[in-house]
């Protein structure tokens, strides 16, 4: 478990009465905000960010203080959004954060909108998470009841509005644009870059948007300074980083881990290793949208950008979904084949078509009317959508199909030797029978 | 397209009403508003019917295709009369790889429906999800704002039955709505 010392982000997780102002105050919530208003200047802070570290926790990992720095100088309107549309297979853990400490985001929103200058904040919330949606504006309410939001906010001149905004069931609104374009009220479609949100967003002024865990991380990095932080972790991944953990392990859920940490370690003491009766195949470390590693080859990495990187897959999100022995690989990248058909937003013709192409194909496969020609074609497919594209769904598609491919190729070419009937690989894990 | 319905035939109570024109107040533009009025008529009536679609029309100063286009491409929202209980089980891999399968098959047979079918009284209807953010906490299923994990066959039985006696049980999230 993580030792207390480096509870940064997880310190109220699985407390009842965590998410009350009363308890994060007595904690010290709310005294990074008090020390940004009453002295620090808005570049001051978006230093200390940048000297942290800190990189972009919703997956693509890009230095959060750096992307402020985008923002043009003496912009009038300038707006900031939270991503909690959390909708990557395999990831739960802004819910946690959401759910155990709403204070925590809160405050770390506020201090992110201070140092952009802005005076808007939307907090983008997936609509399947309706229960969190109504956690959070309870919260955003003590907040301005206590006068943490609105105007003049502890008497320092400084004004901030926040909306709690609900999402309605669509992957690609956890891309930033797609977001973006979603709270101007119309479908959630991705838009070309350039120009950057942070120059041209929101109603076309600059626009932040940052995820939930990467702005719930600010009040540490203020309290504790940009060096504490820094020696945490490795020389580029700095910090901590929380893994949603699933799939049949003794103990799945939200951990909070210094980034660096060996997967060894991390699976045998912390997660307990795998549940009574199963065994470790193979593990998709960052979300479903990265390559899977073969259990031999996760066991040598370390649980950071640079490890992860070079052993051919990415930290992601950080939602680990653990593979036991008894799956059918191409089951499961049919299950993950149909996840991204459904979610493409349609506008790129090779997403578009290419997601639909390769559910099609594996589907083929399972059901035992592929070719030795259908693995080639897949190559084939993923070679014409992989940065292609206006946003990474394209890319998140291919890399999981090209790696299960590439790692599980004998599962694949089976089924075309001896097609078997397709029979379900998914099981109770806890032994009970139909 | 729908047919214009006079304003009088949009049966929406006063409070939604009343939340409508705050939040068209409170987003910076009137179009931004739209996904929480849509949200507000659907949580009322359980779907948004064609007469909402004009009410929305008016209210934002937008066209009738871009509320439709909306509508359409978020897959929450609904412009049909729902099943009084819509049981979403999500299909995902780590539900997969931890009974979602048996799951749905459990469900088919003790509703006598296949997947995306709905019972004949109108009562149950059966869907599959995309990833609903329980992972860890696999196989679940979604009920409108409640949110059952670690779904067992006995604990889905025990779900039915109190749904068939009209009562919707606690959820593993219905703590998140106490204080």
């Amino acid at each position: 478990m993580t030792p207390k010392e480096l509870q940064i982000l997880s310190a109220r997780f699985g407390r009842d009465n965590g998410h009350k102002l009363a308890v994060y105050e007595a904690e010290g919530g709310y005294t990074a905000l008090r020390m940004a208003l009453s002295g620090m200047q808005p570049s001051e802070v978006r230093e200390v960010v940048k000297d942290a570290g800190l990189r972009g926790r919703g997956g693509a990992g890009f230095p959060t203080g750096v992307k402020w720095g985008f923002v043009p100088e003496g912009a009038d309107m300038i707006y900031f959004m939270v991503n909690a549309d959390e909708s990557e297979p395999g990831t739960f853990k802004d819910r946690y954060l959401l759910d155990y400490d709403p204070h925590q985001t809160i405050e770390g929103t506020i201090i992110s909108c201070f140092a952009v200058n802005a005076r808007t904040a939307f907090i983008y919330i997936r609509g399947e998470f309706g229960w969190l949606v109504d956690r959070v504006q309870k919260a955003v309410d003590e907040a301005y009841a206590a006068g943490y939001l609105g105007r003049n906010i502890l008497g320092s001149g400084y004004d901030l509005d926040m909306i709690v905004h609900k999402g309605a069931g669509a992957y690609i609104c956890g891309e930033e644009t797609g977001l973006i374009n979603s709270i101007e009220g119309r479908k959630g479609q991705p838009s070309i870059k350039p120009p950057f949100p942070a120059v041209q967003g929101f109603l076309d002024k600059p626009t932040i948007v940052n995820n939930v865990e990467s702005v719930a991380s600010v009040p540490w990095i203020l309290n504790n300074g940009a060096a504490a932080y820094k020696a945490i972790g490795t020389e580029k991944s700095c910090g901590t980083k929380l893994f949603s953990v699933s799939g049949p392990v003794k103990r799945p859920g939200v951990y909070e881990i210094p980034l660096g940490l060996s997967f060894r370690e991390f699976f045998h003491e912390w997660l307990g290793g795998m549940a009574d009766g199963e065994e470790l195949k193979a593990v998709i470390v960052g979300g479903s949208s990265v390559p899977v590693l073969p259990a031999a080859d996760i066991m040598n990495c370390n649980l950071d950008y640079e490890s992860l990187g070079q052993a051919g897959t990415m930290l992601g999100s950080g939602g680990m979904i653990v593979i036991p022995e008894r799956s059918d690989m191409v089951e499961l990248i049919q299950v993950l084949m149909h996840f991204y058909y459904d979610e493409s937003c349609g506008q790129c013709t090779p997403c578009r078509e290419g997601t639909g192409w390769l559910y099609r194909i594996v589907k083929r496969l399972r059901g035992g009317e592929g070719s030795a020609k259908d693995l080639d074609l897949i190559e084939h497919v993923c070679g014409g959508m992989a940065g292609l594209t206006i946003c990474p769904l394209a890319d998140a598609a291919v890399m999981p199909m090209r790696s299960f491919l590439d790692k599980f190729r004998p599962e694949f070419e089976a089924l075309i030797r001896e097609p078997v009937p397709a029979v379900s690989s998914s099981r109770w894990p806890r032994g009970e029978q139909e | 397209m729908s047919q214009p319905v006079a304003d009088n035939a949009f049966s929406l109570s006063d409070a939604s009403r009343a939340r409508i024109e705050a939040l068209v107040e409170r987003y910076p533009t009137k179009a931004s508003a739209l996904m929480p009025c849509i949200w507000t008529i659907q949580d009322e009536l359980g779907h948004v019917p064609p007469a909402g679609i004009d009410f929305l029309v008016g209210k934002l100063e937008m066209t009738p295709a871009r509320v439709h286009e909306v509508l359409s491409f978020y897959t929450m929202f609904r412009t049909e009369p729902q099943a009084e209980y819509v049981l979403q089980v999500c299909h995902n891999i780590s539900c997969h790889i931890m009974g979602a399968r048996p799951l749905i098959a459990h469900l088919e047979k003790r509703l006598g429906i296949r997947l995306g079918e709905t019972t004949p009284d109108g009562r149950f209807a059966l869907e599959g999800a995309e990833c609903l953010g329980a992972c860890g906490h696999g196989p679940c299923l979604q009920l409108g704002r409640h949110l059952y994990e670690y779904l067992t066959p006995e604990k889905a039985d025990d779900l039915l039955e109190s749904l068939k006696r009209g009562e919707i049980p606690r959820a593993d999230t219905d703590r998140e709505l106490e204080d």
